[in-house]
């Protein structure tokens, strides 16, 4: 030992206290402690079991038609719970339709259970590609700089130049409408922004001395890239990453609203909303139903998305 | 002591600067770093590197390390010039040359804790090694650099700044190399904690056999550590000797104006003694001046100083000095009774 005995025991003296404090947990910490958070996460907890148990629960298909109801939607298909002596609409024993038809006399609440499985999915798997490619190509860019850095860059910006939603409607009639053209297409341009808030992110971490001890050290630049620059990226790309999943979510709806997204007999939000609407003066409840789950799962994401901002960058307060 | 373990041959480090909105195609400027630098480091002996900032002594010791290409010259390791290797065999001969870092702090990657910091070279180098022989390792380098090693799972924020330079040392040494570069190991860090750290440095290179080279702008650290002193401006080195040859007997202007200003701790001696003050500012090194750099501050400049760089010129045997005049520049005074 080179350290003298009255040394060490100085140093055990000021030796941290209390379990090991990593940053992410101190980010946990502050992100459950933000009230607007924890019930946008709650919310979120509800849509996202509403839509993995919402198919055992539901009384009918998606697909089957109600031809007791059919013809009188307008009247009878108006939700169960609503129905009573001066109305049309047959008890909820009788029929199941807690949430009322939509105009094809077709249970909703199967169908806003489907709706809601296809627009979460749209939304994590954009954002997911979005956090894996993005991440990665923005590091690896942003790393190594120089020429490699420019011309990485000009590709994103090529792409971007690109009018996405025009391409995106071409690929769907031209290949067909599928789930699967929907996520390559969306796939394509969720990561865009990502790589060019991870390059910006890089390039600042590589001026710094971790990084420069890992390089002296002689660590090899893509472990440097994984160890080092990527967890130091999480952070933003967390939260960016929470924010991308209700534009992606808007992306599809807005596609599928325009009649160009998933296929009959399935649906998404997008989808729900735009039949509602057709539907608005008749059975406003088509409308109101998958609307309030749109805009309540958005208000949701928002929230955890602000308080994982917070939580995970208490600095820019 | 004969036996050479690193030696830098006419180093040089330029950097590109690009000129304020420049077009892709104009030439950037050049910023000479370091110019046509040649040191020793022999086995077992501590370098000390003195300069004021600017100078590039930190500039030298990445291209040493291999986080700045050098421009020109040579960089040998035990007779082997190690700026031509391949990215692979350079990155391998991270394990025989390990840095230490002036801001504990940031050079420890906040998401790591203490443990996965300290292990990455021996995971870099050592990949032989299993998981437990590793954290083995790593809590008998934390007990030897004076930390608890039950604080591996720590973070580096949890730690004080002296404890977080005995990470970083720790992290330096657990790959045995034969040469640490100590960047200002000690300038962020308090007066009473700056003696622990110098002192466990010192303790750890005699338990270690290791070579030191030592940078920092405070001469009575490098003093104290040092078994030799270069001393460097604007890139070039000026004077280079024994530690008891430069600051007791400086032959170079500047450094016995660099010596003078180190304050004496006894307030009768500190009022009487002769202090030349260098006046003027350290001059840009996008453009030196011509011929002595120093020139421009130097108070026993001549107008033949502007011609050619002076050479290096024995004063005493290995004591060497880049100023013809030195001889002159006696009546500054300045040394320091040691």
């Amino acid at each position: 030992m080179v350290v003298s005995h009255s040394q060490s025991a100085a140093l055990t003296a000021a030796a941290p206290m209390g379990p090991p404090r990593s940053l992410w947990a101190d980010a946990r910490a502050r992100f459950f402690r933000n009230r607007a958070a924890v019930g946008g996460l709650v919310v979120l907890g509800l849509v996202a079991g509403f839509a993995i148990f919402g198919p055992f629960v539901a009384q009918h298909s998606i697909e089957e038609i109600n031809w007791s109801i059919l013809g009188k939607v307008d009247d009878a298909g108006g939700p169960c719970f609503l129905s009573g002596p001066d109305n049309e609409i047959p008890p909820c024993s009788e029929t199941g339709h807690w949430f009322g038809t939509d105009a094809q006399a077709r249970d909703l609440f199967a169908r806003t259970v489907q709706g809601t499985q296809i627009s979460l999915m749209v939304g994590v798997v954009g954002a997911l590609i979005a956090v894996l490619v993005g991440t990665i190509y923005g590091a690896v860019s942003g790393y190594f700089g120089g020429r490699l850095d420019n011309m990485m860059m000009r590709v994103v910006d090529v792409l971007m130049s690109v009018p996405y939603m025009f391409v995106l409607i071409l690929l769907l009639v031209v290949f067909g409408r599928s789930i699967l053209m929907l996520f390559i297409g969306i796939g394509l341009i969720s990561w865009l922004d990502m790589a060019r808030i991870a390059r910006g992110q890089t390039l600042s971490l590589r001026s710094r001395d971790f990084i420069e001890a890992a390089i002296a050290t002689g660590v090899h630049p893509f472990r440097i890239i994984l160890r080092h620059i990527v967890p130091n990226l999480l952070g933003v790309v967390i939260v960016y990453a929470t924010l991308l999943v209700p534009s992606m979510i808007i992306y599809e709806s807005f596609i599928s609203f325009l009649g160009l997204g998933v296929q009959e007999p399935l649906t998404s939000w997008g989808a729900l909303i735009n039949e509602g609407a057709d539907q608005m003066r008749q059975g406003l409840w088509m409308l109101l139903i998958p609307l309030a789950f749109f805009v309540v799962s958005l208000f949701g994401f928002f929230f955890v998305g602000d308080g994982l901002r917070d939580a995970l960058d208490p600095k820019d307060r | 002591m004969t036996d050479v373990l690193l030696e830098t041959r006419d180093l040089d480090v330029t950097f590109d600067i690009a000129k304020r909105g420049a077009m892709p195609w104009t030439r950037p400027d050049a910023l000479q770093a370091v110019s046509k630098a040649n040191l020793t480091v022999h086995r077992g002996e501590t370098l000390g590197l003195v300069g004021e900032s600017g100078s590039g002594k930190s500039t030298l010791a990445r291209a040493i390390v291999g986080t700045v290409r050098p421009t020109g010259g040579r960089v040998l390791w035990k007779g082997r010039d190690i700026t031509a290797l391949k990215p692979a065999e350079r990155r391998a001969h991270g394990r025989h040359v390990q840095m230490v870092f002036q801001d504990p702090l940031a050079a420890l990657d906040p998401r790591m804790n203490v443990g996965q910091i300290i292990a990455e070279p021996l995971k870099t180098h050592r990949g032989d090694l299993d998981a437990k022989e590793q954290r083995r390792r790593v809590g008998e380098m934390m007990e030897r650099v004076g930390l608890l090693p039950n604080l591996q799972n720590r973070y580096p924020h949890e730690f004080s700044g002296g404890q977080c330079q005995r990470i970083g040392i720790a992290r330096a040494l657990i790959t045995e190399p034969e040469l640490v570069i100590c960047d200002e190991p000690v300038s962020a860090l308090d007066v009473s904690v700056q003696a622990q750290v110098v002192n466990l440095l010192k303790g750890l290179q005699k338990d270690m056999g290791l070579s030191l080279m030592f940078i920092a702008h405070d001469l009575s650290v490098v003093r104290h550590i040092s078994s030799r002193i270069d001393v460097l401006y604007l890139g070039r080195i000026v004077e280079t000797g024994t530690a008891a040859e430069v600051t007791g007997a400086p032959k170079h202007p500047y450094t016995r104006a660099l010596i003078s200003s180190v304050p004496i701790p006894d307030p009768r001696l500190e009022r009487t003694r002769h202090r030349p003050v260098l006046k003027g500012e350290l001059p840009s090194p996008m453009d030196p001046p011509s011929g002595c750099v120093f020139r421009t501050r130097c108070p026993i400049a001549r107008e033949s100083c502007a011609e050619a760089r002076p050479p290096l010129l024995e004063a005493a045997p290995g004591h060497c000095v880049a100023c013809p005049f030195y001889e002159d520049a006696g009546a500054m005074g300045g040394a320091v009774s040691a």
